[in-house]
């Protein structure tokens, strides 16, 4: 909705994301803030929005497959998984840089989400559900045991995951200069970089034809067959853009943590993420950038204030309940969220978001 | 031949109590249309509530087995009275994600009050013995798991059959629309469903606890399994889940028996879903599912 007074006159108007002065400036502002950011906050905190940009970036694709085209994806946490591995063994063996490295995980990632995506030809709802539920398990199995699978050819075919014993990746680096991303500060801006590439993406791919045709299918998917889309082309392609999406998010963060087990990569976080979706608000672009904010800092902030707040006041718990309760109530607070969410805004944060924005703009007037 | 007969006979327990497991998540999908993840959660918390009852409060076998089915049924009730009828009418997605919260919010709770370590039930509280044939021991625990695995499905079938609440719970699965005018209580079928879903756990979390000597904090994920055989199976059939539940219990005994040294320690737990995947690629609707058709 436009603000009253501001018309479209020209076609590229029409098309802009950022429209009125007013917007540029908080666009301009925002950008600034991200900026300095880093500079002006303590290093915990800095890691703190490294991991949420990695959230954000793994949560737009899968807002993209379950949101947009309507394909609910509960094994997505794999193929950040799937990401991370392709970036580390291009490095690592193939001696890549990383921001060669970045998209083809990604392109790996893709990949690999289209060919478990192929069931999704005959398969809807929760048929394909348990189709990602089996593709976690599979994926997973993999990352574990690919080494020992290999072992008898050891001197053709390189150790790729290193099992359950993991694998060592270096923080990325500019090429042709000594410029590494080193520090957590370094690493920030890389992560905002991307990120801020990867929603302008998001907004746009949603806008297109492609977009259309995704909101079509998660409509009625018989319908849009009807209108001359070709369902199952564009439910794979929904799994190779989602899929995507979670590579880089896998690639970005495995080097952050320098360090890469199949035990990074649980059942839960993939349904962490799918509570990122509900909460945000799915088919939003602004969606997983709420989602991801609001349920890490959640995570970060409220989980060891309730550990210090039980260490304070119950202490008539024995000790081992204290110690468990932070880990705990992180899996409670999420649940109550997401929960909540969808018994009272079960379109989420970018709804209401959106509803705020139509009656500042209308302010004066009720409609 | 002995390793054959000996995977054959855990294979077969294992499998009947993934047939009880996925009975609830078909029964809960046929009632509501909501496919419940949270199943594998309520078998592990039903698995635990035995436990306290057992190891904790000291009951004895005969009252802690009563009392763990009372208190899952209740937490069946809780789970559809709290999140699930609030829901109702809302797009499908909604309360299935909710069913994804719910296994976090069990994990939580499992985390707090008894932790992530292993509990070994009670002594004396289920058959830890081993019956020898030549070279094959058969456990007694895999014998009672069958036994009253089997006994619980005939009593589910006998009640869907000839009882009136059975034949309330069938003409829900039709229709909701119908049902509701014909003069049945959908809500209270939503209800019941959901408490036969949490005895479903009890029951589940007693036993497979049982055949893997104790209670474990991810028993959930093990449970979860279970979800392979209702789709082998077919969400609306329950010879189909007996069948399926046979198939996934035997390929997981066969594939961690035969399989293992090849590919890798893990292969019994990931055999289930690469069944699972075929299955899904032939016969998307399971070998003994109803195929839809659908119109505009």
């Amino acid at each position: 909705m436009r603000p009253s007074g501001v018309f479209n006159a020209t076609y590229n108007q029409d098309m802009a994301i950022v429209r009125t002065k007013t917007q540029w400036g908080m666009f301009i502002g925002a950008m600034v803030a991200l900026a300095v950011f880093p500079l002006v906050v303590s290093d915990t905190y800095v890691s703190w929005g490294i991991w949420i940009a990695y959230y954000i970036i793994a949560v737009l694709g899968l807002n993209i497959l379950f949101g947009y085209a309507g394909q609910i994806s509960i094994g997505h946490i794999a193929f950040v998984g799937v990401g991370a591995y392709v970036s580390a063994n291009l490095v690592n063996h193939l001696g890549f840089n990383f921001f060669l490295a970045l998209p083809l995980a990604g392109l790996g990632a893709a990949l690999v989400g289209t060919v478990f995506g192929l069931p999704s030809l005959r398969l809807k709802g929760f048929y394909l559900a348990m189709a990602t539920f089996a593709a976690y398990f599979i994926i997973i199995y993999f990352f574990n045991n690919i080494d020992d699978m290999t072992s008898a050819w050891r001197a053709w075919f390189p150790q790729l995951t290193g099992g359950m014993m993991g694998t060592f990746i270096d923080r990325p680096s500019i090429p042709f200069t000594n410029f590494v991303f080193d520090t957590d500060v370094k690493y920030f801006y890389l992560m905002a970089a991307v990120t801020a590439i990867m929603v302008f993406f998001a907004k746009n791919i949603v806008r297109t034809r492609v977009g259309r045709a995704f909101v079509a299918i998660r409509d009625n998917d018989i319908a849009a067959e009807v209108m001359g889309i070709s369902v199952y082309r564009y439910k794979l392609l929904a799994f190779a853009i989602g899929n995507f999406y979670a590579g880089i998010a896998g690639a970005l963060i495995g080097h952050y943590i320098g360090f890469l087990t199949p035990e990074h990569y649980q059942f839960f976080e993939g349904i962490w993420m799918l509570g990122m979706v509900v909460v945000g608000g799915m088919g939003y672009t602004m969606g997983p950038i709420f989602g991801a904010t609001v349920l890490q800092l959640l995570k970060f902030w409220a989980v060891p204030a309730v550990a210090s707040l039980a260490g304070a006041y119950l202490t008539f718990l024995p000790d081992q309940t204290l110690g468990r309760v932070g880990a705990a109530s992180a899996w409670m607070f999420f649940a109550l969220v997401v929960i909540l969410m969808l018994i009272f805004e079960p379109r989420g944060i970018a709804h209401r978001w959106e509803l705020f924005k139509a009656s500042y703009r209308l302010h004066p007037f009720s409609y | 031949m002995d390793t054959f007969l000996q995977l054959t006979s855990s294979g077969i327990a294992v499998g009947i109590l993934y047939a009880v497991i996925a009975l609830g998540f078909v029964i809960i999908y046929k009632a509501t249309r909501v496919f419940n993840f949270a199943q594998g959660s309520f078998v592990l918390l039903g698995g635990f509530v035995f436990y306290s009852m057992g190891a904790q409060l000291g009951l004895p076998v005969y009252l802690a087995f009563p009392a763990t089915f009372v208190a899952m049924m209740a937490v069946g009730w809780l789970t559809e009275r709290l999140t699930m009828r609030p829901l109702i009418g809302q797009p499908i997605l909604a309360p299935v994600m909710v069913t994804l919260a719910i296994i976090a919010l069990i994990q939580g709770i499992v985390l707090l009050l008894w932790g992530s370590d292993m509990f070994p039930f009670a002594k004396g509280s289920l058959p830890t013995g081993i019956w020898r044939m030549g070279q094959v021991a058969i456990e007694q625990v895999d014998v009672l798991t069958l036994a009253v695995g089997l006994l619980f499905i005939a009593i589910l079938s006998a009640f869907f059959k000839y009882t009136r609440p059975g034949l309330a719970m069938r003409v829900t699965a039709e229709d909701h629309t119908v049902a509701q005018n014909l003069g049945i209580p959908v809500k209270q079928v939503f209800s019941r469903s959901w408490m036969i879903a949490g005895l479903v756990g009890a029951i589940g979390g007693v036993f497979l606890g049982g055949i893997l000597g104790g209670m474990v904090y991810n028993l959930d994920t093990i449970a979860l399994k279970a979800v392979a055989v209702v789709l082998v199976g077919g969400l609306e059939s329950i010879t189909g889940v007996i069948v399926a539940g046979l198939i996934i219990g035997l390929a997981e005994a066969f594939a961690g028996g035969y399989l293992s040294t090849y590919l890798g320690g893990g292969i019994q737990d990931v055999a289930p879903f690469v069944i699972l995947m075929v299955i899904l690629l032939i016969k998307p609707y399971g070998l003994f599912g109803l195929v839809r058709i659908e119109r505009l």
